[in-house]
């Protein structure tokens, strides 16, 4: 077990030397972690790992959301939807200052957009999570924040950030937890 | 329960009939070395110590074992018996911000491990703990037991608990019969075959990690997870101890799944890896977050890191 | 070889043949041999589930006793040392039937450490060489080594001094010294090492404190040397071996010492505890004042601390030590109060509360009872076989060397109070060898 004690000593050193550097660059450690292998020269750029990922959970039969929005205009005015979409509301998720198109871009239903313009599919939408939500973000690339099922040293399946948090209401919800152990007086 | 109605016995008074039950058992048990009695029962009983046998007596005793595991499950285990991988020493972070007390880790621990259904026995206990309470240091104010319709309950937090994989274990030092050891990859492990039941390592542990076979394992056949490894999830014995083991049958392996923990935990909260791999998991958890280790004063140095993701 | 097949027949035969009293005793032992017996067959095939032991108190009744036993075992001790450092002749007397109580002691150990234990089929595993015994590592495979190695001791002392005599020769202390001189630090070992087979946990804050080996002993020799008070006067009275007074009111000075010093340790833990105030003072509250509405101990552990100072009170007079009734008292309080101290008292507080703070209050179930009444009286058969035998050797009515008086005739102490030359004999070993 000398291994664990030489490696503990490495982990020391590296823990004293990260604050050298700047919050952002933190991931020089976190960087090698990234299995670059991704095919979209995005991900490329910022290291993704190669990951598996579910699709994403739509609601039934709503994606492509072209299907109905191709002959639509786009009224940007912000409302109350009434006559569609009137289950989605914003929760918990900064409502006052959200609107449906910061998100969903106006001209491509089936993409989302991001703060500089460029557009992402609904499969990497952790990019558009990740421009808030950067320390997230970051741990989510590293396997740190969110679950993941695979091999621990092989393939790994990632989630999608919606698979865990609605966009709308990103509030994990509550579960049913399992039963609690039998009290040492009842095991019999 | 009816299957284990005796207990109303225990409660009251030793019947006349158990009493000379007892009597008959004793009788049978001076004539034990029967000539018909089974080569196996002689076979099991001077086992060598896991770590002694050479390959070629390996194998017998493991066909042997699933041999025995046959005729009373009636279905086929197998019992792996692969050594730790070069390089490898397991670590395994819980991030207890996001740890929400659902208890889905215990009983996917169950399943995985076979662990006895009746009476109960769980490797994995999930702690709650009032929020600001005292906490680490003073165990009182936790509560297993809690039970509401959701979880997370609000002014609550929850640390779930298993086998720390001590680097320094105190139930290794004081096993009088070195049933139970560390492996390379930094495992605790216990030969069932080995353990006289002494209970010492329980009394040495300091996190309740060590579960006990007070009697027969209740594990029916049907729910059996057949992939086992000899020091890990194989079916036990009664009076021996046992304990988490990284689930070993799955983690050893050149392509080795995540622990059934990690892989049921619905918020992540569970993190597992090589921590001599600088780019594992784990390790990012150790050189990002801020971690601790329960009870750090007993220097036992576990290889079970708690961190706070946010 | 001859001889010692007929030597073995005698013994046998004076051990089966007594007074009317002497059956019924035997039957009444042997009726709670059998049920403890029959119970702990019940364990065996059902498992330990038949004890109130869970893995949050995974140490129970059968420990306790363990304990507290390896503690008169350790006793046997005090009498050696006056006997046999200080020539102090009254005890020197005696001093045989302290090494039995030893070997029965020890005995008993064993087999409590047989009836807790999961898997007793495989004990063997322990054994040096044979199996794989984890030392010098585990207190447990010292615990082994010590046990047996003072079990062996003082058989070897009973069993030289008792051939000797019974062939109506001296026996011979350039033998005899260098073992009880090896007695002596062996009979603190065990109780060192006893101690610190709980003390080495700190997992277990309660036992984890440097006091414990000092209080094990203290309190050992504290209620050891009380029951040997107590059967000494019921070996005097149903048998015709004297026993000098001097000798039982020496032993008793001693108990007032170790008492003394034993409620001092106490005193200095709980100072230690309360005064501090720290997390790890939740065990004593548990034992004292109850730990979150949990007080089944308290009432026990407040008769035990009464039972002592009373005791010790008895003890400290010179006059309540020499008057019959309050010495008898006073010795029956502290083998009560060391054995609820240092039984319960001791080994569940350990785990409660637990390593994750839980509280699991434990009391033995009737199976744990019935197996350790069993244990008891089979040490108590143990002793009596021993003393049927011993006594009529050491008073000289037993021999087995040709050509004495009594070769083979049996001798019931009860019966034929008449007994000539009592405490003749052997019995006094040439001082100057």
């Amino acid at each position: 077990m000398r291994k664990f004690l030489s490696s503990a000593f490495a982990i020391c050193l590296v823990i004293a030397l990260t604050p050298a550097m700047a919050p952002g660059e933190s991931s020089s450690a976190g960087e090698a972690i990234w299995r670059t292998e991704a095919t979209d020269a995005g991900a490329k750029e910022s290291g993704i790992p190669e990951f598996f990922v579910p699709p994403p959970p739509f609601s039934d039969g709503i994606f492509p959301c072209s299907d109905c929005h191709e002959d639509q205009e786009v009224n940007p005015e912000r409302r109350v939807l009434e006559d569609m979409h009137e289950d989605i509301q914003i929760i918990n998720h900064n409502e006052k200052e959200r609107w449906c198109l910061d998100c969903h871009n106006p001209d491509n239903r089936d993409v989302l957009r991001l703060a500089s313009g460029r557009l992402v599919s609904f499969e990497e939408s952790y990019y558009l999570c990740g421009q808030c939500h950067g320390t997230i973000f970051r741990d989510w690339k590293a396997g740190i924040h969110g679950r993941r099922t695979g091999e621990w040293n092989g393939k790994k399946t990632y989630r999608l950030c919606v698979h865990c948090h609605n966009p709308h209401q990103p509030r994990f919800k509550p579960l049913a937890p399992q039963p609690p152990p039998v009290k040492p007086k009842n095991i019999k | 329960m009816t299957k284990y109605g005796k207990n109303t016995v225990r409660e009251t008074k030793v019947s006349r009939r158990d009493l000379l039950k007892g009597a008959a058992l004793s009788a049978a048990a001076a004539a034990l070395p029967a000539a018909d009695a089974k080569a196996s029962v002689w076979e099991a009983f001077f086992q060598r110590h896991f770590q002694e046998l050479n390959a070629r007596e390996m194998e017998k005793v493991i066909s042997r074992l699933e041999m025995e595991y046959a005729e009373k499950y009636g279905k086929e285990i197998k019992i792996s018996t692969t050594k730790p991988l070069p390089g490898v020493l397991f670590g395994y972070g819980l991030d207890i911000s996001r740890c929400i007390g659902c208890r889905r880790c215990v009983y996917a621990c169950v399943e995985e491990n076979n662990q006895s259904r009746d009476p109960q026995i769980h490797w994995i206990t999930v702690l709650r703990f009032k929020k600001g309470d005292k906490w680490v240091s003073d165990m009182e104010s936790a509560d297993k037991y809690y039970n509401p319709d959701k979880v997370p309950e609000p002014g609550y937090f929850y640390m779930p608990t298993q086998c720390q994989q001590c680097e320094n274990p105190p139930c290794v030092k004081v096993c009088p019969t070195q049933a139970t050891w560390s492996e390379d990859d930094g495992i605790v492990v216990v030969d069932y075959n080995w353990c006289i039941g002494c209970r010492y390592c329980m009394a040495a542990c300091p996190y309740g990690a060590r579960h006990f076979n007070w009697m027969k394992p209740g594990l029916p056949a049907e729910e059996i997870n057949t992939k086992t490894h000899y020091l890990g999830n194989r079916p036990r014995y009664s009076g021996v101890v046992e304990k988490c083991t990284f689930c070993i049958q799955r983690t050893r392996n050149e392509k080795g799944p995540y622990p059934a923990c990690v892989e049921i935990c619905p918020v992540g909260a569970r993190k597992f890896g090589n921590l001599l791999d600088p780019k594992s998991e784990i390790r990012y958890c150790i050189e990002n977050k801020r971690i601790f280790r329960l009870k750090e004063d007993l220097n036992t140095h576990p290889k079970f890191f708690y961190f706070f993701a946010t | 070889m001859l001889d010692l097949i007929k030597h073995f027949f005698i013994a046998l035969k004076q051990v089966f043949t007594g007074s009317r009293n002497y059956y019924i005793w035997i039957a009444f032992l042997g009726f709670w041999i059998l049920l403890g017996l029959g119970t702990y067959m019940i364990q065996l095939k059902e498992g330990l589930i038949v004890t109130a032991m869970r893995d949050q108190v995974s140490w129970g009744f059968y420990l306790s006793n363990f304990t507290f036993l390896v503690g008169v075992a350790a006793a046997g001790v005090l009498l050696v040392i006056p006997a046999y450092i200080y020539n102090f002749k009254p005890i020197k007397e005696i001093v045989l039937f302290g090494e039995m109580l030893a070997i029965t002691a020890i005995s008993m150990c064993i087999m409590f450490i047989m009836a807790d234990i999961g898997r007793p089929d495989r004990v063997w595993h322990l054994i040096p060489f044979i199996g794989t015994m984890n030392f010098p590592a585990s207190l447990l495979a010292w615990d082994v080594l010590v046990l047996n190695g003072y079990l062996f001791l003082n058989l070897a002392v009973v069993l030289y001094v008792l051939y000797r005599i019974a062939h109506n020769k001296d026996y011979s202390m350039a033998v005899v010294r260098p073992l009880v001189i090896m007695s002596i630090p062996w009979a603190i070992s065990i109780h060192t090492v006893t101690a610190f087979l709980y003390n080495g946990l700190p997992a277990r804050p309660f036992w984890n404190a440097s006091i414990l080996a000092p209080r094990f002993l203290a309190s050992a020799f504290a209620a050891g040397p009380a029951i040997m008070i107590l059967l000494f006067q019921i070996i005097r009275k149903i048998s015709p071996l004297e026993i000098d007074n001097k000798a039982i009111n020496k032993i008793a000075e001693l108990i007032a010492y170790a008492l003394g010093f034993n409620l001092f340790l106490f005193g200095a833990e709980m100072f230690k505890e309360f005064y501090s105030g720290t997390v790890h003072m939740a065990p004593l509250q548990y034992m004292y004042f109850g730990l979150h509405g949990h007080n089944r101990l308290v009432p026990w552990m407040w008769m035990a601390f009464i039972f002592n100072l009373i005791a010790f009170a008895l003890f400290l007079s010179t006059r309540a030590r020499e008057n019959p009734v309050t010495l008898n008292l006073a010795c029956s309080l502290v083998i009560v109060g060391v054995y609820v101290e240092k039984g319960m008292g001791l080994v569940i507080p350990g785990f409660i509360p637990g390593a994750l703070g839980e509280i699991y209050e434990y009391s033995p179930t009737n199976h744990e009872l019935l197996i350790a009444i069993g244990i008891w009286a089979l040490g108590a058969l143990l002793y009596t076989l021993m003393l049927k035998f011993v006594i009529p050797v050491y008073t000289g009515e037993l021999r087995f060397s040709d050509g004495m008086r009594v070769s083979a005739k049996v001798v019931s102490g009860q019966e034929e109070p008449a007994l000539p030359e009592q405490g003749a004999g052997g019995m006094v070993p040439d001082q100057g060898s």
